[in-house]
């Protein structure tokens, strides 16, 4: 045992990690391919060549104001909830073990939705309000969440958890109807926002979500070393000098941070946080923290190709954000459950 | 192993309870330096609790464990994971994950905020695979892997924690006869290396060969404990198992050997 080691020079020795430089590579270039195509592609006079004159500096004051007025937020808001659903949706599945666990599926996106339409009857507008109150409702629905993957049989069964996400989400969006009753006005408010579309958002709303989103950054930097070991089971996390319930509390609040954000952003958008993860674990392999570096970018790149292809799906008119979502997520999930047997995480 | 300082473990009058169920009461035990400790009994007498609540995973609700004389609930974790390794009984790994990805995880207790992956955590990566004997293995996935080729790698990521003090719950329980001895005869290897180890064993027989101290357990209480060759006897395993049985000595060891083991006419244990 005494014996000298030449600790690296062995090639035996060298852990094929799986290298992350060629996925964020790729992952970053189609990033920067979405957000010029969200800034050139729109409805309206301003075409892709127009657009892209005024990019140049070459372009006419009317594109340019267009590009700046209206489609530079609605890009930057589509970054933002694709980043935090993204990150959100792997937290969730690392911390419950289950690829299926998906804040939009899960009804915590409901959750933050259905506290976000009761702000709306009541007359909350102001994006800093929204945000708060959509986190709180986000935050109430991960607990529930949690709360169920403890009970014995729900936690150890990925497609029960997500039958009773179901009819969470099915419930609160039931009562979110039920509002809707109650104020012509409020309703059509809630209407144009709950399907879930980053069209017409002012940058004030991106603005008010910012802090949250860089709390949730620096706490998710803080538990994915923790979070990686709680993947060996919860003692062997204990063993390594972890504390599993406070790891748990830490996920909870930075979930609820991130989809609360991502809601009062976009509404509540489901799928995202099953797409996003899905994509990045196929190259990062079973490592959280790699899977949340290939989340940073490929979140965005999704929900921003799908708000392009929004645009473009039905020309002149759009269609909402949360449609398209949900066609791509829709075909994820089934593959995923029909794969036979779940992934373990 | 050089990094392998000194470090004692004791519980001390401790009341171990599931909710309000009281498991064992008032154990106290010291686990003799650089020896290995074996704990026995039959189902349900308390010794994966009394393994868990040495490990610190089980708070006890009187007493207290502990390590180098401080109580282990007042210390901070990540010290604790410095001097004591645990190998808790049902191990789950993503699917995927190589050998070498889980001993790494070892180095987490050595690894701070601004302390990545150093040199130092790699010669104890070095290290540890060697001393398990997974080497060869460190690129491959932990689900193709034998039994005991797994159990192997995980006591290496515990090797890899660099502790002087290591705890094993059940290490064998899965495993057939082979991979069983290929786990025991590892676990010696460390004691030789100086570590001092306490497991919970199933098996009897497995626990008079590689034992060097034994607990025997019933009940919730320790009942008997010294080195297999004193306290294993005839009126031991009746008392613990309820079979009657004769008693050999390995020829080769001299370790007690348990022969002719039957149920008796139901007495009461």
């Amino acid at each position: 045992m005494n014996a000298p080691l030449t600790a690296p020079a062995n090639p035996r020795n060298v852990v094929a990690s799986r290298s992350l430089f060629l996925p964020l590579v790729a992952a970053g270039l189609f990033l920067l391919l979405v957000i010029i195509g969200s800034l050139i592609y729109g409805a309206g006079p301003v075409t892709p060549r127009k657009a892209l004159a005024a990019l140049a500096g070459t372009g006419s004051d009317e594109a340019w104001f267009v590009i700046r007025e209206l489609r530079l937020p609605r890009t930057l808001i589509g970054l933002a909830t694709g980043l935090a659903l993204g990150i959100a949706g792997a937290l969730l599945q690392a911390m419950t073990r289950n690829p299926l666990a998906e804040p939009g599926l899960l009804g915590v996106s409901a959750g933050a939705g259905f506290a976000v339409a009761v702000a709306i009857l009541f007359g909350a507008s102001t994006a800093t309000l929204t945000t708060l109150i959509a986190q709180v409702g986000a935050l109430a629905g991960c607990s529930l969440v949690i709360a169920a993957t403890r009970v014995q049989g729900l936690g150890n069964d990925p497609v029960r958890l997500v039958l009773a996400g179901a009819t969470l989400s099915g419930l609160l969006l039931a009562l979110t109807s039920m509002l809707m009753l109650m104020d012509q006005r409020a309703a059509d408010e809630i209407r144009f926002w709950i399907t879930g579309s980053v069209a017409g958002k002012s940058l004030a709303t991106f603005q008010a979500t910012l802090p949250s989103l860089i709390i949730a950054l620096t706490l998710v930097v803080v538990v994915a070393r923790p979070l990686a070991a709680m993947a060996l089971g919860e003692r062997a996390a204990v063993g390594l000098g972890h504390h599993p319930g406070r790891i748990r509390f830490l996920i909870t609040v930075t979930v609820a941070l991130l989809v609360g954000a991502a809601t009062a952003l976009a509404g509540p958008l489901i799928f995202v946080g099953l797409v996003v993860p899905f994509i990045a674990r196929a190259f990062s392999g079973p490592d959280i923290r790699k899977t949340l570096w290939l989340c940073l970018p490929i979140g965005p790149a999704v929900v921003l190709a799908a708000d392009v292809a929004s645009r473009l799906m039905a020309a002149p008119a759009e269609m909402p954000l949360g449609v398209v979502t949900a066609l791509i997520g829709a075909p994820v999930l089934l593959a995923i459950v029909r794969a036979g047997r779940m992934p373990s995480l | 192993m050089s990094h392998s300082n000194t470090a004692t473990l004791a519980a001390d009058r401790i009341t171990l309870a599931h909710r309000r169920f009281t498991v064992a009461e008032n154990l106290s035990l010291t686990l003799p330096s650089a020896r290995v400790t074996a704990i026995v009994g039959p189902n349900g007498c308390g010794k994966s609790t009394l393994l868990n609540g040495l490990a610190r995973i089980h708070a006890p609700a009187a007493g207290a464990v502990l390590l180098d004389g401080k109580d282990i609930h007042r210390l901070p974790s990540k010290d604790v994971a410095r001097k004591l390794a645990l190998l808790p009984q049902e191990n789950t790994a993503p699917e995927g994950l190589t050998v070498g990805d889980l001993v790494r995880f070892g180095r987490q207790p050595h690894q701070g905020w601004m302390k990545q992956w150093s040199q130092e955590d790699q010669q104890a990566f070095d290290r540890a695979v060697q001393a398990a004997d997974v080497k060869g293995l460190v690129n491959r996935a932990l689900d193709t892997l034998s039994g005991g080729q797994r159990q192997r790698a995980w006591i290496a990521m515990a090797v890899a924690q660099q502790t002087p003090l290591l705890l094993l719950d059940e290490p064998t329980s899965a495993l057939d006869l082979g991979h069983q001895i290929e786990v025991f005869e590892l676990i010696r290897n460390l004691r030789e290396q100086g570590k001092t180890i306490a497991m919970v064993v199933h098996d009897l027989a497995s626990a008079c060969r590689y034992a060097d101290h034994m607990v025997a357990m019933k009940d919730g209480k320790i009942i008997e404990e010294g080195s297999p060759a004193e306290i294993v006897s005839p009126e031991l395993v009746q008392e613990l198992y309820g079979v009657s049985c004769e008693l050999l000595h390995d020829p080769a060891t001299g370790s007690p050997l348990l022969v002719n083991v039957r149920r008796n006419n139901r007495q009461p244990a």
